[in-house]
């Protein structure tokens, strides 16, 4: 423990609030010293985390969704969870991923991309469906970027 | 109240916005803004009004788009369908490398006709 700070939004589940939860992950992003190109990589990740829940987990409209990020030198973790029904990842797995010059115009997918643009742009994605529906995912700081930016981290 | 006097002021039509213009069997679409979950059924609207004749040949601007994620992707495919479909043709234009990336990931750039824009992505 200590390694590293702390940060938990709780939002409705409501697209409306997908995009605050971006702009607010995007500047703990910029806080640890990721880069515009990788930070464009963790919004989108995080809408598409967020969207899944906000359209999977409550048939209602009603719940909250919680978004915790720990951040570390080199590092960030997000952690997309619902307070309520998980949805079936199995089923929703087996129809991700992208497209190939194989598949045929009317039969294009339309839905499924989220989970594979997860995978494509962070660096681990990681998913739980024990007690409602967790998915983690982590980005690493390049390198070259930790080094340029450890006086600032640091203090 | 609060939370009424919130989404008035951030509302969808302040997020994102699509002008069309049509004519001689050309439709040229600008689309402004962000394009996630919130705004997608908008798009999704905007796109179903545009009627799909023989030999239509459809451009969209993307110049002006500063966000999009897996919700925009999802409607541009169906509008993609229904427009081949419909023997026309669909093209997107200016697209920001990370846009253009975005279709690389899911190998839709290998469907759709994709113009980058030429300018540098700042």
């Amino acid at each position: 423990m200590g390694d590293f700070d702390y940060v938990e939004l709780k939002i409705p589940a409501k697209p409306e609030y997908v995009r605050v939860v971006r702009l607010s992950i995007s500047g703990l992003a910029n806080r640890i010293g990721f880069l515009y190109d990788d930070i464009e990589d963790i919004k989108i990740a995080v809408s598409e985390a967020v969207t899944n829940v906000v359209q999977h987990a409550y048939k209602n409209d009603e719940g909250d969704i919680v978004i915790g990020c720990a951040l570390y030198k080199g590092k960030l973790e997000i952690m997309v969870a619902d307070r309520g029904t998980g949805f079936d990842f199995q089923k929703i797995k087996s129809n991700i991923g992208p497209y190939s010059n194989f598949e045929n115009v009317p039969q294009l997918r339309e839905g499924g991309l989220g989970l594979y643009l997860m995978n494509a742009l962070m660096d681990e994605v990681k998913m739980c469906n024990e007690n409602g529906f967790i998915i983690l995912m982590t980005k690493y700081v390049k390198q070259a970027q930790v080094e340029a930016n450890v006086e600032r981290i640091s203090t | 109240m609060l939370s009424k006097g919130f989404k008035e002021l951030l509302g969808v039509e302040l997020l994102f916005s699509i002008q069309i213009l049509s004519g001689d069997n050309k439709v040229f679409g600008k689309l402004e803004g962000e394009i996630d979950a919130f705004t997608a059924p908008k798009l999704r609207a905007e796109l179903e009004s545009i009627e799909i004749v023989q030999g239509i040949d459809i451009v969209l601007d993307f110049k002006n788009v500063s966000y999009m994620d897996s919700a925009g992707l999802g409607i541009i495919v169906a509008f993609y369908k229904k427009v081949v479909k419909g023997n026309g043709k669909l093209k997107l234009v200016n697209l920001s490398n990370k846009l253009n990336r975005l279709f690389e990931i899911t190998g839709l750039n290998k469907l759709i006709n994709i113009e980058i824009n030429k300018k540098v992505d700042l």
